[in-house]
């Protein structure tokens, strides 16, 4: 038995049809069955050894941890443990008519949450849609630029927590937004369920990126599911780095003709860390284009799971769709599985994938130590250099500085443990 | 004043022996050209010297003011005074040609001054300031890298450079530009020069003091800057007795550093290569 039953769905805090949508999916969730490595999507992960019932729902606020970095931005909306405990929003946004607050108090939350999601719901995003706390809704009508980002942190803690943080992001036709969704939480051993809806309607631009930065026990079941409309372009990115085991998955769907989504990732796992990202671009309409590139390193123990399918529904003639993800292997005990996949329903598409897994390539170090580069640092430039390829993309261009900080911390902990082992 | 000494290098490659005893030694501020025939290992040369994974060393030495070369890790050797001009320079992708110079002087000089010797030597040699930040020779064209390699021994100021082929992907203008500016560093920086080429037509802008030819895994002949033209004129054919140092039916991995002689892109197409 776990703590997770309708009862406790029920229990939570909300107006009435959150709570009768929670006991929906709290119902939908016992009769489930749980995900194993025997299916397909969950092959190579760590499901086997994830057990429910050590966690418990939580929904517990406390204040937000101050985070490490600084950024301009034009609204920042905080929670702990799934629950908001601070927003704060420019006056312009809402003289704009830009929504960044409690979905429950918005007026079209009830039919936002979930507009996106519903159609793949997946075991922890059911459990997602049980347990979620307080969503946090950015809306921005048709036709607003917003200039400066705006900010989501979610933060976990408490003794065996499980948290179910909640963000809809509504980008309205014309319009354009940047979207930063920051995670973080205790080391001790936690459970978060992240769920992010991200629709953009016709000719709107979204840039949104996910920044990961787990505590070393946490599990983290993700999902981020982006709708594109007509002409619309989004770009789902995600810099991964902590976690026990983090689990990503992250779906396009290209509704409208001409849609464009940009997947990005860079991650770096060390010590025993397992990093796992599933993806799918599910090009719907014609003429669509969706453009992934994921690159990662792994070092001491860790591992690394990609799998990736692209997907070409029998109307979407026109369609260009691609899916790269290149992977570092800094020592003989990481362990990497890159599998992309593709399913082509219409002849008239052009559509690539590529894998690779390596080392360090011993002539590019060369390269660098011919010029009096010692070996070790030629390595961390290389690296630095491999998920540059990926950060320079990113949007949210004033997290780039910060994530290279990041970078460069697991590159010099990876210093530090080449110097025990020698 | 700093020295050279190379005595009984031999060296082996995929399994086969390519050095089979080289002899040659120079000093501070002199140009030597190592000339020969596809095959003869000059390039294993440059690479042995630099110390490119790969490469076995079989013995002899390589002294740098008394230092055995030989004996240390390839940046250590660079941090000697070392520098390989690169036939093909690879491409490092996200690193640029900034980080690279700011990494390899870090304990010595400081950034500012690296940015500033980077420009001056990119307007001394016509390289494209764009190129200064991105990513090392990763779509460059061959003349470009071949610049970019100048660029670097300028910064760097070794105290002798190996110039492998820097001559092949040049046009013209830019190996007159090329040309003069390692000739120049023979003169300002007192670096000693050792051309590894095919051809003779660096030698217009660098004038070599002293002209080798490497045939069969040996230095065949040593002569004055004479001898470069006279071997453009005759060839290499002469030492044709000289059993190639790579057997044409050897099997060696597809590596493009290695002279072989299918794999010289900008060698004589015509040429008989069992001559």
């Amino acid at each position: 038995m776990t703590e997770f039953s309708t009862d406790a769905a029920r229990a939570l805090a909300g107006p009435s049809w959150l709570v009768d949508r929670r006991v929906r999916a709290a119902e939908d969730f016992a009769a489930a069955v749980p995900p194993d490595v025997a299916d397909e999507e969950w092959r190579y992960s760590a499901i086997r050894e994830f057990d429910l019932s050590e966690f418990v729902p939580s929904s517990q606020p406390c204040a937000a941890p101050t985070p490490d970095f600084e950024l301009d931005s034009s609204a920042v909306v905080r929670t702990v443990n799934g629950r908001i405990v601070s927003v704060e929003s420019a006056d312009e946004l809402s003289a704009a008519g830009v929504y960044v607050g409690p979905l429950t108090t918005a007026e079209q939350g009830p039919d936002l949450l979930g507009a996106v999601g519903s159609e793949a719901a997946g075991y922890f995003t059911i459990l997602n849609d049980a347990f979620v706390a307080d969503p946090v809704l950015i809306r921005v009508p048709p036709g607003v630029v917003l200039h400066k980002p705006i900010v989501v942190t979610h933060h976990v803690t408490g003794d065996r927590a499980a948290a179910f943080p909640r963000l809809v992001v509504d980008i309205g036709a014309d319009a354009q937004a940047e979207v930063l969704d920051h995670h973080t939480s205790e080391s001790g051993p936690l459970l978060v369920c992240p769920v992010t809806e991200l629709d953009v309607s016709p000719a709107g631009r979204l840039g949104y990126l996910n920044v990961q930065q787990l505590g070393s026990s946490t599990w983290q079941f993700c999902s981020q599911l982006g709708r594109a409309g007509r002409d619309a372009r989004l770009t789902v990115s995600t810099a991964a780095f902590g976690g026990g085991y983090a689990r990503t998955r992250s779906d396009v769907r290209l509704v409208g003709r001409g849609a464009d989504c940009d997947l990005s990732a860079l991650y770096f796992g060390d010590g025993r860390q397992g990093l796992d990202f599933r993806t799918y671009q599910d090009h719907v309409a014609a003429d669509t284009t969706s453009n992934l590139l994921y690159k990662g390193v792994v070092s001491d123990e860790s591992r690394s799971i990609y799998t990736g399918l692209i997907r070409v529904r029998p109307d979407a003639r026109g369609t260009n769709a691609f899916q790269t993800n290149r992977n570092l292997k800094l020592g003989e005990d990481a362990w990497v599985e890159s599998v992309p996949n593709l399913e082509i329903e219409n002849n008239d598409v052009r559509c690539s994938h590529a894998s690779a897994v390596g080392p360090v390539d011993a002539e590019q170090r060369f390269y660098l130590e011919s010029r009096g580069v010692p070996t070790g640092e030629a390595e961390r430039l290389i690296v630095a250099g491999f998920l540059g390829e990926v950060l320079e993309t990113l949007p949210v261009k004033a997290m780039r500085e910060p994530l290279r900080s990041a970078i460069d911390a697991k590159l010099s902990r990876q210093r530090r443990s080449e110097g025990v082992v020698s | 004043m700093s020295e050279l000494v190379i005595e009984g290098l031999r060296a082996r490659v995929g399994g086969q022996e390519i050095l089979k005893g080289v002899d040659l030694a120079m000093a501070s501020g002199e140009v030597h050209a190592v000339m020969g025939p596809n095959g003869s290992g000059k390039s294993t040369l440059a690479h042995v010297l630099a110390g490119r994974p790969g490469f076995e060393v079989l013995g002899g030495s390589a002294l740098l003011d008394g230092v055995e070369l030989l004996d240390l890790p390839a940046w250590e050797r660079a941090q000697a005074g070392l520098f390989l001009a690169m036939q093909y320079p690879t491409e490092v992708p996200g690193v640029a040609l900034a980080d690279l110079l700011r990494a390899s002087v870090s304990s010595s000089d400081n950034a500012d001054e690296i940015e500033s010797s980077m420009r001056v030597e990119a307007e001394r040699i016509g390289f494209d300031e764009k190129f200064l930040t991105r990513p090392l020779n990763v779509d460059l064209s061959g003349g470009e890298k071949k610049r970019n390699e100048t660029l670097q021994l300028g910064v760097l100021r070794p105290r002798f450079a190996i110039l492998d082929e820097l001559d092949s992907g040049l046009d013209f203008d830019a190996l007159r530009l090329v040309g003069a500016r390692v000739e120049a560093a023979t003169e300002e920086d007192s670096v000693g020069v050792l051309a590894i080429t095919h051809y003779s037509r660096l030698f217009e802008q660098l004038r070599p003091d002293t002209v080798h030819v490497l045939a069969g895994g040996r230095i065949q002949q040593t002569g004055g800057a004479e001898l470069a033209q006279e071997l453009e004129d005759t060839g290499y054919e002469r030492w044709s007795d000289a059993p190639p140092a790579v057997a044409s039916s050897a099997k060696l991995p597809a590596d493009p550093v290695l002279d072989g002689p299918f794999s010289d892109p900008f060698a004589d197409p015509f040429a008989d290569p069992l001559a």
